[in-house]
């Protein structure tokens, strides 16, 4: 049986971890120093670099403190910065978790700072050693799908393979998320038939547009150099092989990044800023939109990669599944799932689905992805602005209520 | 996928002009396309396509039976197609070289 970690908003976790946020570059050496010499691969490190404020990088990390996959907060401030630790502080105050905010500069400095910290983590570690462990059920779930290093196989293989086992969790009454819609673009009117209801769909091929138009001003698609070593040739090509991984469900909604979905079923995250570009690319790099991910609720991400990724992620496991039988020989340490065997005809596309599904029932269960054993614990938040979704983004918003 | 399973290129829909490559494909290997028995115009990787039929400058090219670019260069049944010879219909890709000041065109 899956024993999860209950949360007081209702939420249920498959970890129990402690964060130390750096609220600020200037804090960053002091937060990751404690999470060293904590040496406990359930504490992690996260963090914001800006010196300004921005309400998006607030709210992504209000929603990453009181994440259910999170047991306690240590907020690590230099003290003259313009992040929000006040509000920070008491959101999490709010749900009952344990939270301590330091400041370098009132703490007497590094050294200090560094001691209080390791000790405050040690304490927090004791206290939640006490959470809940209650049953947990595919139906708390919320898993969502990245790609990373995409070639020609990623579409073959890997992605599909990952649509099959979305398929089934939105079945059992997971919530399911895909994203960057940047990595859409060519198919939004297929996209836009899956959708619940028609004022849905013409709002998927409105957020598809809002991604065309801000890439063509940054003057890139989302679209490496590897894409193209890798066979893909053009941004619609990549995009065909990307929207695989959401599977054949309807979708039920489109979400923002912090937005956590109200309902069961598959959600699209919709991760380009609204307004002119201000801050730059979307998303800088993969793990960007997976902390965007981890913020909507997601408990564990599902990570394809054909070229060979090896990132993992703060607070929620990785799942790293290899498309390309080459990468897979090369870098087999990496990968929980090889994809690839499909290309030789060895496995089919339900098989595979099939094992990633069972991958997801056991790291709910306890178990470690590789990149979790590994200690990847990959994170990165930066300036970005967005408008809430507006009334046709979310018709079953009132199931879950 | 339609193909055999022992052939090294998948047919992902009918519609489509191009094929995958289910493995490396070696130059001067012989591959039957449609029926049609023709060698292999080069070394092409896994994960990258070659044409089904000949195509020209300004045809559509089809994979999972929907557009994903066009061609801009001649290219012949079994020839390897990718940058040097497609183009997207939306947004130029860049390369390693590419410094981000380039002009948009």
């Amino acid at each position: 049986m899956m024993l999860g970690y209950q949360r007081s908003d209702g939420r249920k976790g498959i970890r129990n971890v402690i964060v130390v946020a750096y609220l600020v570059e200037c804090a960053h050496h002091v937060a990751r120093r404690i999470v060293d010499v904590s040496a406990d691969m359930d504490v992690h490190l996260i963090g914001f670099p800006g010196c300004y404020p921005n309400a998006y990088s607030l709210r992504i990390m209000k929603n990453l403190c009181v994440h259910p996959n999170v047991g306690g907060v240590l907020l690590v401030s230099l003290g003259c910065e313009g992040f929000n630790r006040e509000a920070l502080h008491a959101a999490v105050a709010a749900t009952g978790r344990p939270v301590e905010t330091l400041v370098i500069q009132e703490r007497g400095g590094t050294v200090s700072t560094i001691a209080t910290g390791v000790n405050a983590v040690a304490a927090m570690k004791a206290s939640i050693a006490q959470t809940p462990r209650v049953p947990i059920g595919l139906e708390d779930l919320v898993i969502a799908t990245v790609c990373g290093g995409s070639d020609g196989t990623s579409g073959l293989t890997a992605n599909p393979a990952v649509g099959k086992c979305f398929d089934r969790l939105v079945e059992r009454g997971s919530t399911c998320i895909f994203e960057e819609t940047g990595e859409l673009i060519g198919c939004e009117h297929i996209m836009a038939e899956r959708a619940v209801t028609p004022a849905l769909g013409a709002e998927i091929e409105a957020c598809v547009a809002k991604a065309a138009h801000y890439y063509t001003v940054m003057g890139y698609g989302s679209f490496a150099p590897g894409n193209a070593d890798g066979g893909l040739t053009t941004q619609e090509e990549k995009s065909m092989g990307a929207y695989a991984k959401s599977g054949e469900s309807p979708i039920s909604g489109v979400i923002k990044p912090g937005d956590v979905p109200p309902s069961n079923g598959l959600y699209l995250l919709d991760v380009v800023p609204d307004g002119e570009p201000r801050f730059g690319f979307p998303n800088i790099n993969d793990n960007a939109e997976i902390v965007e991910l981890i913020a909507c609720g997601a408990h564990i991400t599902l990570f394809t990669t054909g070229r060979g990724s090896v990132v993992g992620s703060a607070i929620s496991p990785v799942i790293k599944i290899c498309a390309n039988p080459d990468t897979y020989k090369r870098m087999p340490d990496d990968m929980d799932v090889d994809a690839g065997r499909i290309l030789n005809g060895e496995a089919t596309l339900d098989e595979v689905g099939g094992e990633i599904f069972d991958k997801i029932v056991a790291l709910a269960a306890g178990g470690r992805s590789i990149s979790e054993a590994l200690g990847h614990q990959e994170f990165i938040l930066t300036y970005k602005s967005f408008e809430p979704v507006g009334p046709a983004c979310l018709p079953l918003r009132a199931r879950r209520a | 996928m339609t193909s055999a399973e022992s052939s090294p290129l998948i047919l992902l829909h009918d519609k489509d002009n191009v094929l995958a490559c289910r493995r490396r494909i070696n130059s001067g290997e012989t591959l039957l396309i449609d029926g049609t028995t023709i060698a292999a115009r080069g070394t092409i990787e896994v994960g990258h396509k070659l044409a089904r039929v000949d195509l020209g400058p300004g045809d559509v090219v089809l994979k999972y039976g929907v557009p994903i670019g066009s061609i801009t260069q001649p290219t012949r049944i079994g020839e390897h197609v990718h940058t040097h010879n497609m183009k997207s219909d939306y947004i130029a890709i860049t390369t390693r070289r590419s410094t981000g000041e380039e002009k948009k065109s």
